[in-house]
């Protein structure tokens, strides 16, 4: 039975990094109507900016952060001005093709860089990546697993205050809501939504730190780090910054079930949940419609 | 010199031709009303004015610049406001959020959040309510409010009274009265020909694109307008201002 | 206008006649292929027959259909999974590869249902959950045993020179069948329903063009094609390993082909994959640089050339080849139709010369 508690709590601490990784590509669907394919390949980018700053140079990969953070934040900045801003012009078809073919690229890259071997940050932040907090024989918390779920709280926090409390967040929601008058009232919609991908790449930045620490990476991970990130936006309900948190927990403790169950069942479980959570999402919607007809037609 | 000259404006959608050849001068603290029917081209004159369509042709000078090529948000900072036909408020933002957003401009002026409110009291109860929850009149009003938010130079109008119970039209135009004593520029867009004949200092009618009337109030008759507005009155020429 | 005497419809121009004629002749020139090619030659067409399948499909479902998947490969790597299992059950093994592709694509009529629902790039990345979910449970038959893979023993039966020559026979018919079938498709009034959704897809719903039915016959369609790619793959490759099947360098590849060759364009795609084939045969061996610079190419195209190769062709010199577009003449051309020029995929140009 503690088990199946302990699989659940790690699953929740687990949802914390999904939401951190997930929040950037709700916040940018959100906003510029656009799901960014390239959203996990970015954030092994990331990742293993802060693997050779910390290899290399000796940094702590959290004050490596300074660094990389801001550079996520110039990156995000000219990928919207350069790429993205075009794409969203072609219509509803070229942000997805052009997102995908820049995976490729970033992907590849790294690995004429990088090689095949999978690396981590774990070594280089000592006993933070496997110290933990025992609170009965059959159940703990990671101490690395607990600040990924603290962070991710704040971030969710702060974007939320960013977005009603600042004037930039209320030029990037009101942007969002109806980007061709924002002009009207002396806002430069292209700047804002290069803010708002600048915004979102810090947060992938973030989310490859975390993934780093907490795991292995390689050249080619950023797939199924996109497709976590996804599961976890679209079950959250896309768009819905806290929405991405509870996705992020109801995709990891699905995934930490799984696991109980089988070694494949990791994976698939999490894949399975998400698909179940779509499908009755969308059959809601069906049966809700065909309600509102029924009312409509008897009253 | 004008505060707004337009010389031999063409805009176009696509295909159509919705601007012709258009000259308009546009004086300080003048109030001036555009009339015609629907697809004259009236609004597309406005949204060119603001930035919102760039023009085929011509072009638009505003206090001795060239503006033809500048991009909306940036003549905001000169001191262009519309008021968009449908208000187009961020509906799921506040009224207050509304307004603050047009200080993005970063214009300075008279116009605060506080003169505002002053200026239309009835959205004060309405604060902290999202815009797209108010009335037609208090959305009408929050569309106002936010285009004075960035202390224009010249306030277009497009269709304030669109859509509003004559109760509302009223109380819109009350407060526009104050603004056009003040003397701020308007140029306003209004279906109703007699309370544009009432509120402007010149009439400009406009059919197929093109002005082909315009003249100043007590100098043309609502008859003249009307005949003007479908295009029965082209023969008599047009009337200087 | 058409009581007009002046002014006829043309559907067979001579020029789309002689292509036909033409594209009748290289395909019977192809069949006896096996006949003067060495089986290194052998193995490289029947390779580009397996492109073209894949680009044309892709293209169905993308430059049609309006519906980017990068989950194609759940279909490539069923294919030859269920291939894999009708030859372990027995069945000869090329009548395994065909009726493997017709399974899948019964399979994908459920799924259509679902995944149609979902738009833009959560279809697109919703694809790509399936095609992951389909490799896992995969992997979970012990015929396959996990990563390990297994093979296609059944094709010791024939000589190698009987297989390569059945191989490439098999795949040349395939897909000569695709083409055929999509020509049909595109020429009966579904092709009608087709363009009008991918013009505009509310436009036509309130017209009354069956959207969602049109839409999964084309979903169907282009599972039924990589489907079949992929067992014409196994019977190429011998060995199958998930990972390989089911690895998203697929949609890679038909991306790279579709988006250089012509998205929407029946001519386009074909291109496509011919271009790909040439690309791969002489850059292949450069490895990841050959990688970087598909991705790249796919991002230029997408954002410059957006119609690709053929779309640019079609425009500059008024190129129609198939009969699948209606060429007015003798209008007056101060009237005549004119093709909205916005640069943009959404409102792609009709097939053939408007």
């Amino acid at each position: 039975m503690m088990i199946w508690v302990n699989q659940i709590v790690q699953g929740i601490l687990l949802g914390g990094y999904y939401a951190v990784i997930a929040c950037g590509l709700s916040f940018m669907f959100s906003v510029m109507r656009m799901i960014n394919l390239a959203h996990g390949s970015l954030a092994i980018v990331a990742a293993f900016a802060l693997y050779v700053l910390a290899d290399q140079y000796g940094f702590n990969p959290f004050s490596a952060l300074i660094l990389v953070l801001p550079a996520m934040a110039v990156l995000g900045w000219v990928l919207q001005r350069t790429i993205l801003e075009r794409s969203q012009r072609g219509g509803m078809l070229v942000p997805i093709l052009s997102t995908f073919g820049l995976s490729i690229v970033l992907d590849n890259l790294l690995f004429e860089q990088f090689g095949a071997d999978t690396r981590s940050l774990a070594p280089f932040i000592d006993e933070l990546s496997y110290d933990s907090w025992t609170i009965t024989d059959d159940l703990y918390i990671g101490k690395l697993a607990a600040l990924t779920f603290v962070a991710a709280v704040v971030i969710l926090g702060g974007l939320q205050l960013f977005l009603t409390r600042t004037q930039l967040g209320r030029s990037i929601r009101a942007t969002a809501e109806d980007p061709d008058t924002v002009g009207l009232i002396g806002i430069n919609a292209k700047r804002v939504n290069a803010a708002a991908a600048a915004i979102a790449l810090v947060t992938v930045g973030i989310a490859g730190a975390f993934l780093g620490m907490r795991a292995t990476f390689d050249a080619y991970a950023g797939g199924p780090q996109l497709i976590f990130a996804f599961e976890a936006a679209v079950i959250g309900g896309a768009g819905s910054l806290w929405g991405t948190l509870i996705g992020g927990i109801v995709l990891g403790v699905a995934q930490s079930l799984g696991a109980q169950i089988s070694p494949q069942g990791f994976l698939i479980t999490g894949h399975i949940v998400f698909l179940a959570v779509l499908f009755g999402r969308l059959h809601l919607d069906t049966i809700g419609t065909k309600f509102r007809k029924t009312v409509r037609r008897s009253a | 010199m004008s505060l707004l000259e337009i010389r031999n404006l063409d805009v176009r959608h696509g295909l159509l031709q919705a601007v012709r050849g258009v000259d308009l001068s546009v004086e300080k603290g003048e109030t001036i009303a555009l009339v015609g029917a629907n697809g004259a081209g009236k609004t597309t004159l406005l949204r060119a004015i603001a930035g919102a369509h760039l023009p085929a042709g011509g072009n638009v000078r505003f206090g001795g610049t060239d503006i033809t090529l500048v991009p909306s948000h940036s003549r905001v900072g000169l001191g262009i406001a519309l008021v968009p036909e449908g208000r187009r408020l961020f509906s799921q933002m506040t009224v207050e959020e509304n307004l603050i957003l047009a200080r993005s401009a970063g214009r300075k002026g008279p116009w605060t959040l506080d003169r505002v409110f002053e200026a239309f009291p009835n959205l004060v109860p309405r604060r902290k309510a999202k815009a797209g929850n108010l009335s037609g009149g208090e959305q009408q009003a929050t569309a106002i409010g936010r285009a004075l938010m960035t202390n224009p130079e010249i306030l277009l109008l497009d269709e304030v009274s669109l859509g509003l119970s004559p109760l509302a039209v009223d109380r819109v135009y009350a407060s526009l009265d104050t603004l056009i004593h003040g003397g701020t520029t308007i140029v306003l867009v209004e279906q109703d020909l007699r309370r544009a004949m009432r509120v402007a200092d010149r009439i400009v009618c406009m059919l197929e694109g093109k002005i082909v009337l315009e003249g100043k109030r007590g100098e043309i008759t609502r008859e003249q307008v009307s005949e003007a507005y479908f295009g029965l009155g082209i023969a008599k020429g047009r009337l200087s201002a | 206008m058409s009581q007009d005497p002046t002014v006829r419809v043309e559907r067979w121009t001579l020029q789309s006649r002689i292509s036909i004629l033409a594209a009748a002749i290289i395909l019977a020139i192809l069949a006896t292929g096996p006949f003067f090619f060495g089986n290194n030659a052998i193995d490289k067409l029947t390779t580009l027959f397996i492109y073209v399948i894949l680009a044309v499909t892709w293209n169905a479902l993308a430059g049609y259909g309006g519906l980017v998947s990068v989950g194609q490969q759940a279909f490539f790597g069923l294919g030859a999974y269920a291939a894999v299992r009708l030859a372990d059950a027995g069945l000869n093994v090329y009548v395994s590869l065909v009726l493997a592709a017709v399974i899948i694509a019964a399979v994908s009529l459920p799924i259509s249902s679902f995944m149609l629902r979902l738009r833009g790039g959560e279809f697109a990345i919703g694809m790509w959950v399936v095609a992951e979910l389909c490799h896992l449970l995969v992997n979970l038959d012990s015929l396959v045993q996990g990563e390990t893979g297994t093979s296609l023993i059944a094709l010791n039966a024939y000589d190698a020179d009987t297989r390569h020559a059945l191989n490439y026979w098999v795949a040349l018919g395939s897909m000569t069948a695709i083409l055929v079938i999509l020509f049909v498709l595109l020429r009966s009034r579904i092709g009608s329903a087709i363009q009008a959704i991918r013009d505009n897809e509310e436009a036509a719903a309130s017209l009354g063009v069956r959207v969602m039915g049109t839409k999964r016959i084309i979903y169907v369609f282009a599972a039924f094609g990589a489907a079949l790619a992929g067992a014409l793959w196994l019977s190429t490759a011998i060995t199958f390993q998930p990972k390989t099947y089911f690895g998203v360098q697929w949609t890679a590849y038909m991306i790279f082909m579709v988006l250089v060759g012509g998205l929407g364009t029946f001519e386009g795609a074909i291109l496509g994959a011919l271009i790909f084939f040439l690309i791969e045969t002489w850059f292949g061996g450069s490895g990841v640089w050959y990688l970087i610079g598909l991705g790249a190419t796919a991002l230029v195209f997408s954002l410059f050339v957006p119609r690709g190769i053929w779309g640019w062709l079609e425009r500059r010199f008024g190129l129609g080849l198939l009969p699948l577009g209606y060429r007015i003449l003798g209008v007056p051309s101060a009237t005549r139709m004119q093709t909205p020029d916005d640069g943009g995929i959404g409102a792609a140009p009709s097939v053939g010369t408007p």
